[in-house]
């Protein structure tokens, strides 16, 4: 079992999957350092992005990566609308509402995709789904090697934008010290839906990374986005490096656990760290205060 | 005596039903809105009452729904001592996580999440174990004899639902018009102002999350008796948990009625999407997710909320006494 | 001397790096009023931290009535008769200000109709008899204050920890607290008092321990340490004290 012929490809392969587990943790772990919100909505955003995907294939023959260039963008103003019209206005600050309201969208969300679309499960055939490139003793993926290289590149896209715009520096200055920002003549709502649509926007493209591998149906997002929710928390509510690292993590321990344990049992496997986490170190390897 | 009255009104009332139609679909949808007040008034009691926000009351619904089911079905059990087993089963579920979680100092947002992860561990858990049936379920044998806690008549199932959800009334009153009622709205306004007056904050919360788990899991327990079915899905699945939360928000959270109401609304819109989409899975929790949006949105305090508003402005327009707005 | 009934010995406060509270020792003698004082970020709300359970103490013992009681949680403490008010008032903002009292009477009194009644008088002690139906947000900073004062009073304290109290009042204001918190040490409860209004602390300390930069640097009656060079020096600045004498300025 511990042979580097079935090690290496495991942990390889756990790589490229923690990648996009990144991705759609970076999401929430912008969200929760700028609006100190949880994003309860996240999941249901993902599944909706994912069928988005789905059909930009299906109706356009779309190839995802190619797709992710118009959902991105896309799925940016939706997460800026939902958060300037919605969450804010309807939160009005208050924790407990704002968990209320973003319950009530993922809620809406998902249950919307399941009365249009029904529970089926569905797939898109890539010609080149399933060629695979040899690394080493391992042969991974054309479609997830894709997905790694597309996540590095979005992790340093949203890197320089944090760094050198003024965008940026504004979404920054927010998530430090909200108050001193508006002072300084930063519109904090215009901000706050920003970050809530950047978070959308890589969700819209870790949807269209996932696509050649996964299924869609109503309920597809929320697995990945409890996976999220564990990295973010295992990483540090509002740390990017966190976000970016545990997923990596995550990703190769769950490759590694699949060798031993199978599906099903996996899934409460992360859970229950995800509840241990919450238990013993809310704060996470890289995260400020609970 | 005199501050149960208006319970009482209400359960004579709610009671008076059967004599004055023998409809089933009347009856079948009030003991389905019963149900929803039940384990909504379980949430209330944490949720509204102590400012704790589960997502996730699931957990003790679906143990009560199992642990009724599953010991009669398996173990020969009798149902009435099942039922029992199943509230007291969900109970310690209730007090087990309790115990972690508010000795931990989970508050907010992490609160709710991690009451979510509870209850889909047990949800996934279920789904897999034998004994639970697994992805099958749990299917109780119709035997149709009160002596196993099931009945011809539908009848029976609305008295006892009513009685059941009476109880939480007189409970939850009681409870609002105690000290442990008094240190627990202290806890949810300021928990650190409460610390300070001497109130043990967290064995607070874990009694109150102990006595939610409680009423919510006799939800869980007639449920199983109703539908004779108990599947993952069903017991621990997210739409409790929802259900659990919208009813006392759309009735009035904190408030000892509000759990009723909102219950009586919810489940109207939820037929009236039925109606309007035939049995098309998802409109109606599409229409459940909105409303929990335009209430936090435009009437927080919900029905009960607006009607105490509408009763203030009232008074203060003609008369010297103002009320304090607190139902 | 009596035996003081809270005596903070050597209580050092470590975060981090930063040492906040540097072996604090102070006592104070029952049924009197002894201030706490100093320029901001001292530590005082930090030491009163440390004391009233809410921060645990990285070095030192706090005991009370001769029990130590370091690291207690806030409720066992309050039990014990150790009440603390905020500096930024924290009423229960939903609540009246009858059932925001009623909440400190319940301390040591079951029946809710009890704890309603006594939170009646202890309001009409505190001068909030007029808004008592009042829903706590309602209330001016003044009314936010007496109502910290009364949720505190409310539980029956022999120890009053109160942080600032004065804070935030105008000098209208301040002139009809003063007599309030008279009357609660003339009932027999001890105090201590954080403050910044000199002229407060003057009418009302017996005692006064001076804190700076987490130490204790000076102690005695109020009108001894206005006068006293370290102290002036805390507040005004090094060389502050020669500069004033210097000038003949009064102290």
């Amino acid at each position: 079992m511990l042979s580097p012929a079935i090690l290496i490809p495991a942990i390889l392969n756990g790589l490229l999957t923690g990648a996009v587990y990144a991705l759609v943790a970076l999401g929430l772990t912008l969200i929760y350092g700028v609006l100190h919100i949880i994003n309860f909505a996240h999941g249901a955003l993902l599944t909706a992005a994912m069928f988005a995907a789905y059909f930009a294939n299906r109706w356009l023959g779309l190839d995802p990566y190619v797709a992710a260039v118009g959902l991105a963008p896309l799925f940016f103003a939706l997460g800026y609308a939902l958060q300037r019209c919605v969450v804010g206005p309807a939160g009005r600050g208050d924790d407990r509402n704002i968990l209320l309201v973003t319950l009530g969208l993922a809620v809406m969300i998902e249950n919307a995709l399941l009365y249009v679309f029904r529970a089926d499960t569905r797939t898109i055939d890539l010609p080149y789904a399933f060629d695979t490139i040899a690394v080493g003793p391992a042969f991974l993926a054309v479609p997830r090697v894709i997905a790694f290289a597309a996540v590095v590149a979005v992790a340093l896209a949203v890197g320089a934008l944090m760094r050198w715009t003024d965008i940026g520096k504004a979404i920054r200055a927010v998530a430090k010290e909200k108050l001193g920002a508006e002072l300084s003549g930063i519109d904090a709502a215009h901000v706050y839906a920003v970050t809530f649509g950047l978070g959308t926007a890589c969700l819209a493209v870790a949807a269209c990374l996932l696509l050649p591998s996964y299924y869609v149906n109503p309920s597809a997002g929320n697995a990945f986005v409890l996976i999220a929710f564990t990295i973010v928390v295992l990483g540090g509510m509002g740390s990017v490096a966190g976000a970016l690292i545990g997923g990596l993590i995550v990703g190769v321990v769950e490759s590694l656990s699949g060798l031993w344990l199978g599906e099903s049992l996996g899934q409460v496997g992360i859970f229950i760290v995800f509840i241990l986490v919450l238990l013993v170190r809310p704060r996470g390897l890289f995260g400020e205060h609970a | 005596m005199k501050p149960y009255l208006p319970i009482a009104g209400v359960i004579a009332l709610l009671a008076a039903v059967p004599l004055v139609t023998s409809s089933n679909v009347v009856l079948d949808f009030l003991v389905v809105a019963f149900l929803t007040a039940l384990v909504g008034q379980g949430w209330n009691l944490l949720g509204g009452y102590g400012g704790q926000y589960s997502f996730g009351h699931a957990a003790f619904f679906g143990t009560g729904a199992y642990i009724t089911a599953v010991l009669q079905v398996r173990y020969g059990l009798n149902a009435w001592a099942a039922f029992a087993t199943g509230i007291a089963a969900g109970t310690a579920v209730g007090a087990a996580i309790g115990a972690l979680v508010f000795r931990a100092g989970l508050r907010g947002s992490y609160f709710a999440l991690v009451t979510l992860a509870f209850a889909e561990v047990l949800r996934i858990l279920a789904s897999v174990a034998p004994v639970t049936g697994a992805g099958v379920g749990t299917l109780i044998r119709l035997d149709l004899r009160w002596q196993v806690f099931q009945f011809q008549s539908r009848v029976p199932f609305y008295l006892i639902a009513l009685a059941l959800v009476a109880l939480s009334l007189v409970l939850m009153h009681a409870i609002a018009r105690s000290r442990f009622g008094a240190w627990l709205v202290a806890v949810r306004e300021n928990e650190d102002a409460a610390r300070a007056l001497g109130v043990d904050a967290t064995a607070i919360k874990i009694a109150a999350m102990t006595l939610s788990a409680a009423v919510t899991a006799a939800g869980g327990g007639f449920y199983a008796q109703y539908y004779l079915f108990v599947d993952a899905g069903i017991a621990y699945g997210p739409w409790v948990s929802i259900e659990a939360l919208l009813a006392p928000i759309v009735g009035g959270a904190g408030t000892v009625f509000g759990p009723l109401l909102g219950a009586l609304v919810v489940k109207t819109l939820g037929e009236g999407a039925k109606v309007a989409a035939g049995d098309a899975p998802g409109l109606d929790l599409v229409i459940y997710g909105s409303v929990l949006v335009l209430v936090v949105a435009f009437a927080p305090r919900g029905i009960a909320g607006v009607v105490a508003d509408a009763w203030r402005w009232r008074a203060r327009r003609g008369d010297t006494t103002a009320e304090t707005g607190h139902a | 001397m009596p035996e003081p009934l809270l005596a903070v010995e050597e209580i050092s406060m470590r975060f981090g790096g930063l040492l906040a509270v540097d072996q604090a020792s102070f006592a104070a003698e029952p049924g009197r009023i002894t201030a706490l004082i100093g320029p901001n970020g001292a530590g005082k709300t930090t030491l009163f931290a440390a004391i009233a359970g809410f921060l645990r103490p990285s070095a030192g013992r706090v005991v009370f009535d001769g029990a130590d009681v370091t690291g207690l949680p806030p409720h066992r403490l309050a039990r014990r008769g150790i009440a603390r008010t905020f500096q930024i008032a924290q009423p229960f903002a939903g609540l009246t200000v009858r059932e925001n009292i009623a909440v400190g009477a319940h301390l040591h009194r079951p029946r809710r109709a009890d704890a309603l009644a006594a939170a009646a008088a202890v309001a009409q002690a505190v001068g909030l008899a007029r808004e008592i139906d009042k829903p706590a947000a309602a209330l001016t900073v003044a009314g936010r204050k007496r109502l910290e004062l009364a949720r505190t009073l409310a539980t029956e304290p022999r120890l009053l920890l109160l942080d600032e109290v004065l804070a935030g009042l105008n000098p209208s204001e301040i002139r009809e607290m003063v007599p309030v918190v008279h009357a609660i040490a003339a009932r027999g409860v001890t105090i201590v008092m954080i403050e910044h209004v000199m002229q407060a602390v003057m009418s009302l300390a017996a005692l006064c321990y001076v804190l700076a930069e987490g130490r204790i640097i000076a102690q005695g009656t109020p009108q001894a340490i206005a006068r006293d060079p370290r102290v002036i020096e805390a507040y005004l600045g090094r060389g502050a004290a020669a500069r004033m004498t210097g000038d003949g300025a009064h102290a």
